[in-house]
Parts: structure tokens; C-alpha cells; sequence
């Protein structure tokens, strides 16, 4: 393992390794001392070109469970539109010695860039890049998809899961598609047509314009954020016919299988794609998902810098 | 090469080393209140088991048994491609104020057993910790040395000593293999 | 005053049978057979005469970006390519939207003299699609301007459009359109279908190509003018152009060496030197685009030579520039493509290098057939070289060449302007 870029880089074997290592690693959420000495002497370095205080406060603390130094880099707000320069960024986290970059950019294919230009020898980690994926956001909800339906062990063979909202810009729902099927999951991806990307008919998972007819038939469902800007690029009419359609409320709730657990990345928009009540109900599990995040980026950080510098094999 | 390989302990020794440890662990703690037993991945889980059963029927009464696992602790890990983690299981009650009895099946250089030590002084304080190894090959290199030792092995560096356990191995047995003759 | 005479010993006009071309006061004065001609001697024997190569689509990047590319170094580039003659696109700093832009432009190539450069005019003031630029002056300019381009942007606008294929009519010129409808194509990134939703980057439809382009042909019919569509990049692209100059439309197409051979799935690198306008389409793109320039219906190739400084590549996708080299590779991916394949013979390369690119630029004194009296703009290749492709080598001022490394067939070897040798041996002779 050398980079965690995109979650299609996964096989089954070193995703159920990543998920297993997580839940041991999550057994240090209970003890007094909650660091391991693992990585004492490695850098990190959190390298956010866009805001997202939860992903680098979520790798900030795995980092430091670990003993890993970490440095915040926010190249964001420091310049004009185009941005800092990832080259120069890059060349100079480089000059500092960086172990491992946590990458988040709005530029599909930004942490691709940063592993295989040949400006840094680190391993890159993806936390987000533009609409293309966010890998450890995926390993973290098939880990609590896991817990909860699996019993915490194994791959998730034979369990169905919504993605519902925007797919099209959605990086989340990309990498979720990827590694739920890759763990034996089955996905059906729910939108209006105009959110869903050019040829989804030829991913790895079910499509359905319809809310209302997949519900009954699923064990988890993932409600993803819909930015109100949308709205104006023409892609749904309104904010209101767009909960009426694709919102999970309270009636919705009732179609789901008893047994069905509800996911969203965060952060909400209550009232929009999911409503107050069931953002707030038994069946959300947004809280732990906040909590294995942690987890499953420690297993990360310590799976790509825990063992030889370089073991030269494929990337994860 | 011609690479020797023989067994050193069978079965039936096996048996005899844990009993013969278990007895020691209770008469050296004077019974077995206040005991926990931490075995170390893999091997070492399932010979604390077989200690706890022996110091069970010996005692009568259950003994805490356990498993710590010391990999993220290791100051080896650069040297070898990153390792899947073991379950840690500490009983309930912890190990604060309690003897903790590390196990090990081999001790060899003893940096398992320093790294179980710093493993522990995480989890918790216990009144002192003592070491069984199934097998002690020698060849230390930290100050550490069991406090009880199933049979102790005389190898050469090059040699390889194997534990082989029923419950992982589908038999029990201990062999030197390898090493140039 | 002796006659200076050039021969060109024992080469095969159109990989025909071998002759003497003998070359004098810049036109060819005799073909005579092999071995018999005197005079200044160029050893070619094996090699392949064709008419010197004429580029409708080039961006030279002077004024402006000089760091770039600049007449003198894009005609050095253009020379070791086998042009003669090369259209500099009129999408530089200031914009080549007047009469003196274009002069400063055809100015410079006169002065470096290794191709005769002919500027393209912009079709509007600053590219902006909204007001027309003085095409007239432009037109009667000591450049002579008959091709019109807002090159990079779409003159999108059909009333402007319009007026613009009405009014080049008066000096017969021709609008060569870049076709992309600029709402289907904000942000655009790559061309969109399965891959481009994977890889999270925004779509280029073909749509939005194709759309223009039946617009565009109908409105050349309605007006009775001459349109040129630039690097054609779709099946369906074809389809349009098929139909148009089916019913008589004077419509003509050009295809980029790149878009011949390139797909989209290079894009899955994330490496920008991948990343152009009109985006890498699909394997099926490509095998159309062969077929309608065996066939005609694309009419041209065209390099779309687009130089990038180093930075402007060296970066992530969505930051970087568009556009490719072409100038030092097209041939050799011509013969890749079109003559190896068997889609075209020699004379029919020639065709669509030469003899169609001058004729829709109207770059008078190129595209003639080798025989005596004709000028003597003569590119000489040897069709069974191969080399390794090393941007660092290239006489282009920048790198983004998307062949790096690769092993293409086919060598310039000598070129002959205006009778005077540009290249030698397959390096320049000035
Ligand atoms: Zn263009």
C-alpha cells in the first residue's frame, strides 16, 4: 500500500483488511491513554484546498492517535480564484519532509496528480476531490453499514443500499458505489435523471428515478446533500419539489424495512434531503459514522505508513 | 542446502509445559485471585486459554484471560510491509492492581515482550506483570527473561523455531527448522 | 547569370517511380529520369516527393505568449514537419482582429521565411462574439486575410454568425468555425460519457459540437457562403457534414492528427498533457474520423498546434491548458493512422495535407500538384523510417507533445519552399 486514491483501487481482501484493523483501532476509543506510539517520528501533513473542518479535524485526530506529527495546511483563502499552485504546494511539503499528504481538492484527479507527478515521494491520501471520490468516506460508512448489519465482521454480501440525492457532483456516491459492490454490497443510486451522471447505466449498481419504489427493498439508505445552487443551474424546479420527491421524511421512514439504517455524510441540510425528525431518530446513525471516521483513517494512516517506507506493491 | 528439521516438543509435552506453568503460576502467586492472563497473538492467545483451564481445574475457580495484541507497538514495523492488527481482549475488571502473566509461545529476543509491556502501561497499572513462554530459544536481545519457561531451547540464529497449536495449526507441536548444518 | 538549379535525385513523386526533380527559380522546371539531372544535388533516392504540407490550424501565439511559441520557432517547428505553408490562428494578445495585427503576424513569418504564414483573422472584436471585426480590411491587408476564426471560442451567436459567412462572401473568404455550444460546455473538461462520470470530471458532449455544426450548415446553405468546420472530433460530427455537403453545401471539415489516433481513456491518467479542445473522444470517434477523411468528407488534416508553457501543464487537470503539439508529429501520425491502415495512399495524403488545406485557405503558390511549372513547395519523406518522439528535441518552444516516447513511422527528410531547401537531411538548412 502506497496511496489511497480511489476506492475502485480496492480489492475485497484489502478493504475488509482496512475495515478489520479499523475496528481494532476503535477498541482505543474506551481506554484512558487513546494513543498508540505507531507512527511517533512520521509527518502528516492535512492538505485542504477547500473547507471541510470535519474531514481534517477527523484525519487531525486519527494522525495524532498514532503519535503522528500533523501539520494543517489550508491553501485555501491564501490566494486569488486559481488557487495556490499544488506543484509548489506539493514541492514544498516535500522539502519538509512529509510522510503522508491528506489531500482535499476541487479538482478531480488533484490527489492522482500528487501521487504520480514525481513532486512528492509520500504517500497521498484522497480526502476529497472535487466530484470524482472520497474513498475514506466510503470505508467509514461500509464500516458502520458493517456494525450494524454484519455484526461488525466480514465483507457486506448480499446487503442493499440507497444512494439518494446528487449523484452527478457527488464524490461521495462515486466511492461508495466502488467499494459497496466490491465488498458484495448491492446499490441502487436514486435521483432525478438530471443528477445522475452520463452513463450510470454502466456502473456497478441499480438506478431508479423513484424514492418511494426502492425504500422497501433496502437495508441502509444513504441521503446525500443537495446544494440549493443547484436549483439554479436548472437541475430540479425548487427546493420544495425536490424534498417532496427525494427527501427522506417521516411517511418515508415508514417504507423502509424495519431493520434499516439511515446514512448521510454530513453536513445535512434538514428540511431539504432529510427531515429534522428523522436527521434526529434512532435509525440515523450520523454520529457514529462520525466516530468511525476516526477509525477508519487511523487504520488508513497506518496500513500506508506503519510498515516499510516503499513495500513497492500496487496502491490500495 | 540441507535443512535440517526436528521436533523438539510433541503433544504430550505440550500438555506437560502448560500444566507444569500453570502450577507454577499458582503456587508463585499463592493461588489465583488477582490473576490475569494476557496471551500475545496469535499462539500466545490460545496458550493462555490452556493456562487459564489448567490454573482453573487446579484452583477451581475461573481465572481472567485475555489477549493483547502488540503490533502497533512493535519498533520493528519499517522493517516489513504493514500487518494486519490482532484483537486486544482485556477482561472486564482491567488490570489495574491485578498480576498480569504475559504469554508468549516463543521468546526469542524479547522485543515482543518489551513492546507488550509498553502495550500495557497504556491499558492500564497493573501490581506487576510476569512472563511464560512455551519455548525460550535464547538469543536475547533486551534485558528480559521469562518467568516461566515451558522448555528451554538452545538454537542457532539461522534456525527457526515453529509452534504449531491445535487451534490454528490442527496439531500441537514445536520443531527447529532450517538453519545450514 | 547561371540558373541555380536544386535536384532532387532518384525521389518518387507520390511514392510513384523514382525521377530527377529538378527545381529552379522556384518552381519545378524539369522532371527528368533518375540519375540523368545536373545541378546542386539532394540525394533522395527511396524517398517520397508529395506537395509541401499546408497547416489551416496553428497556434503561433505571437503577440502575447511568446513564452510560448513565436512565429519564428512554430515556423522552425512547422519546416522540420514538412510544412510550407502554416494559418497562425488569431487568438493572441492583442487579438488578431485587425488589419494590423494580422500584418505584424504575416510580417514576422516573411521575416523567419522557413513557411509562409498566413494569419487568421478573428471573426469578432477580441473574440467576444458580439460585434464583427474589420474583416474587410483584414482582407485586403498586405496579409491578404480570406480565413476567419474565433479559434478557441464558437461564434455562437447565429445572428453574428450569419452576418459573418454573408460578408466574407465580397472577398471570398471562409469562416472556419470552432464548434462547441458554450452552455452545454461550461467547466467542460473531457469528453462526456462513461469514463468522464467516473473520473468526476465535467462532460463535453459531442452534442455540443454537432448541434453548431448542423446550425452552421444550414446557415451556409441559407446565405450561399463557405464554411470550414475546425478539428472535427465526433461520429456524429460526420454524419452532419456528410449530409450538408450531400446537398451541395459548401462546407469543409478538418481532423486533428491527435483525434485520429487518441482516445479518451488517456484522460483516466489525470496527466494534462492529455487534456485538449474538442477533448479525445472514443474509439469509435476515431474510426469514423479515419473513414471520412479516406473518404473526403473530412477534407483536411490540421494540426490545431497548441503550445503550452511547462507550467500551464505541470498541474492538476482542471488548472491546466488545453491543446497539444502537432506540427513535428503530423505526418508520422498520419502515416500511423491513414497509411499504414491503408485508408489512403500517397497521393490521397498529399490530398488531404496539402491540396484541400490550401485550397479552402486560399494559400495561393501551395497545394499544387509536383509537375513542371508548378511552384516548388516540395516536402520529402521517407516512409519506412521510424523514430522515438523526445519533446526536449523539438524546435517547438514548448513540450506538451502527448507522443512522448512513443515510436511513430514515417520521417520528414528534406523540404523545399519556394524552391529553396528549409530542411536537409531531416534538420533545418538555415
Ligand atoms: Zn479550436
Amino acid at each position: 500500500m502506497r496511496h489511497l486514491l480511489s476506492a475502485g483501487d480496492l480489492d475485497v481482501d484489502s478493504a475488509c483488511l482496512i475495515l478489520d484493523t479499523a475496528a481494532q483501532l476503535a477498541s482505543v476509543t474506551d481506554r484512558t491513554v487513546k494513543k498508540f506510539p505507531t507512527l511517533r517520528g512520521r509527518t502528516v501533513v492535512n492538505l485542504f484546498f477547500e473547507d471541510s473542518t470535519r474531514t481534517r479535524i477527523s484525519f487531525e485526530i486519527a494522525a495524532k492517535r498514532l503519535s503522528a506529527d500533523v501539520i494543517n495546511f489550508a491553501a485555501k483563502g491564501s490566494s486569488v480564484s486559481k488557487g495556490e499552485s499544488l506543484k509548489d504546494t506539493a514541492l514544498t511539503l516535500e522539502a519538509v519532509g512529509a510522510d503522508a499528504v491528506v489531500i482535499r481538492h476541487g479538482s478531480s484527479g488533484a490527489p492522482h496528480r500528487l501521487a504520480t507527478a514525481g513532486w512528492i515521494q509520500g504517500s497521498v491520501i484522497n480526502a476529497g476531490d472535487g466530484t470524482h471520490e472520497h474513498p475514506t468516506q466510503a470505508l467509514l460508512d461500509a464500516f458502520t453499514i458493517r456494525h450494524h448489519l454484519r455484526d461488525g465482521t466480514g465483507d457486506l454480501a448480499g446487503v442493499r443500499v440507497a444512494i439518494v440525492g446528487d449523484i452527478l457532483h457527488s464524490r461521495v456516491a462515486r466511492s461508495n458505489v466502488l467499494l459497496l459492490r466490491t465488498l458484495g454490497a448491492y446499490v441502487t443510486v436514486v435521483a432525478p435523471p438530471t443528477l445522475l451522471p452520463y452513463g450510470v447505466s454502466q456502473w456497478p449498481c441499480a438506478v431508479s428515478y423513484d424514492l418511494d419504489e426502492v425504500l422497501p427493498h433496502v437495508d441502509a439508505v444513504m441521503m446525500l446533500r443537495v446544494q440549493s445552487e443547484r436549483m439554479h443551474a436548472a437541475y430540479f424546479p425548487s427546493v420544495n419539489e425536490y424534498s417532496r420527491r427525494y427527501g427522506l421524511d417521516v411517511r418515508r421512514m415508514g417504507l423502509l424495512p424495519p431493520h434499516a439504517i439511515v446514512l448521510h455524510p454530513g453536513p445535512m441540510n434538514r428540511g431539504m434531503e432529510i427531515s429534522a425528525d428523522v436527521a434526529d431518530g434512532e435509525r440515523a446513525v450520523m454520529v457514529e459514522q462520525v466516530a468511525n471516521g476516526v477509525s477508519i483513517r487511523m487504520a488508513v494512516l497506518y496500513l500506508l505508513l506503519g510498515g516499510m517506507a516503499d513495500d513497492g506493491k500496487k496502491e490500495i | 542446502m540441507d535443512s535440517a528439521r526436528s521436533v523438539v516438543l510433541d503433544a504430550g509435552d505440550i500438555g506437560r509445559a502448560i500444566r507444569r506453568i500453570a502450577h507454577e503460576v499458582v503456587e508463585r502467586n499463592k493461588g489465583a485471585a488477582d490473576l490475569v492472563l494476557l496471551g500475545i497473538p496469535t499462539r500466545g492467545v490460545f496458550l493462555a486459554r490452556r493456562i487459564a483451564a489448567a490454573i482453573e481445574s487446579i484452583e477451581g475457580d475461573a481465572v481472567a484471560v485475555g489477549a493483547i495484541d502488540v503490533t502497533l507497538y512493535r519498533d520493528d514495523l519499517r522493517l516489513r510491509p504493514a500487518r494486519a492488527l490482532e484483537p486486544t481482549a482485556i477482561p472486564t475488571g482491567g488490570i489495574d492492581d491485578k498480576v498480569v502473566v504475559l504469554i508468549d509461545d516463543v521468546l526469542f529476543s524479547g522485543r515482543t515482550v518489551r513492546s507488550a509491556l509498553d502495550a500495557l502501561n497504556d491499558i492500564g497499572r497493573p501490581r506487576a506483570v510476569q512472563l511464560a513462554a512455551l519455548v525460550d530459544r535464547g538469543h536475547r536481545e533486551l534485558p528480559i527473561r521469562a518467568d516461566y519457561v515451558g522448555k528451554n531451547l538452545p538454537t542457532a540464529l539461522a534456525e527457526q523455531v515453529r509452534v504449531r497449536l491445535i487451534e490454528f495449526d490442527d496439531f500441537d507441536e514445536v520443531t527447529i527448522d532450517g538453519g545450514a548444518r | 547569370m547561371p540558373q541555380v538549379k536544386t535536384v532532387l535525385r532518384g525521389v518518387r513523386p507520390y511514392g510513384e517511380d523514382p525521377v530527377d526533380i529538378v527545381v529552379a527559380a522556384g518552381v519545378i522546371a524539369e522532371i527528368a529520369a533518375a540519375g540523368s539531372a545536373a545541378g546542386r544535388v539532394i540525394e533522395a533516392s527511396g524517398l517520397i516527393a508529395l506537395p509541401g504540407f499546408v497547416d489551416i490550424h496553428t497556434h503561433l501565439r505571437e503577440p502575447g505568449r511568446e513564452d510560448a511559441e513565436t512565429v519564428e520557432t512554430g515556423s522552425r517547428a512547422a519546416a522540420l514537419g514538412g510544412f510550407t505553408a502554416v494559418f497562425a490562428m488569431a487568438n493572441t494578445s492583442p487579438v488578431a482582429d485587425t488589419a494590423g495585427v494580422v500584418e505584424q503576424v504575416w510580417h514576422l513569418g516573411k521575416a523567419t521565411g522557413l513557411v509562409d504564414v498566413f494569419p487568421v483573422g478573428a471573426v469578432t472584436v477580441g473574440l467576444g462574439g458580439e460585434q464583427l471585426a474589420e474583416l474587410g480590411a483584414m482582407a485586403t491587408s498586405a496579409a491578404q486575410v480570406r480565413m476567419f476564426s474565433d479559434d478557441g471560442k464558437c461564434v455562437h451567436d447565429a445572428a453574428i454568425m450569419r452576418r459573418a459567412l454573408e460578408y466574407v462572401k465580397a472577398f471570398d473568404g471562409v469562416i472556419a468555425q470552432h464548434a462547441q455550444e458554450p452552455r452545454l460546455t461550461v467547466d467542460a473538461q473531457m469528453n462526456e460519457g462513461v469514463l468522464s462520470g467516473q473520473l468526476g470530471l465535467t462532460g463535453w458532449p459531442g452534442v455540443a459540437e454537432e448541434s453548431i455544426i448542423a446550425r452552421d450548415v444550414l446557415l451556409a446553405e441559407h446565405v450561399d457562403s463557405r464554411l470550414h468546420v475546425c478539428h472535427v472530433s465526433t461520429a456524429g460530427s460526420v454524419e452532419v457534414i456528410k449530409w450538408a455537403k450531400s446537398r451541395g453545401i459548401k462546407v469543409t471539415a478538418e481532423v486533428t492528427p491527435h483525434h485520429l489516433l487518441l482516445t479518451e481513456d488517456l484522460v483516466a491518467s489525470y496527466d494534462p498533457v492529455y487534456k485538449v479542445n474538442p477533448p479525445l473522444r472514443t474509439s469509435a470517434d476515431v474510426t469514423a474520423l479515419r473513414a471520412a477523411l479516406a473518404a473526403g468528407t473530412i477534407d483536411a488534416i490540421a494540426t490545431d498546434h497548441a503550445p503550452h508553457p511547462h507550467e500551464d501543464k505541470d498541474c492538476e487537470w482542471a488548472a491546466a491548458a488545453f491543446g497539444m503539439l502537432g506540427l513535428q508529429t503530423a505526418f508520422s501520425i498520419a502515416v500511423l493512422t491513414m497509411i499504414n491502415s491503408g485508408l489512403l495512399d500517397w497521393r490521397a495524403l498529399a490530398d488531404r495535407m496539402s491540396v484541400r488545406p490550401a485550397r479552402i485557405g486560399r494559400a495561393h503558390g501551395h497545394g499544387h500538384e509536383l509537375k513542371v511549372g508548378a511552384p516548388a513547395n516540395i516536402c520529402v519523406v521517407d516512409p519506412g523510417a521510424s523514430w522515438v518522439v523526445e519533446p526536449a528535441t523539438f524546435a517547438s518552444k514548448s513540450r506538451n507533445s502527448p507522443y512522448s516516447g512513443m515510436t511513430l513511422p514515417g520521417k520528414v527528410i528534406h523540404v523545399l519552399k519556394a524552391g529553396k531547401p528549409t530542411v536537409e537531411g531531416g534538420d533545418l538548412a538555415c
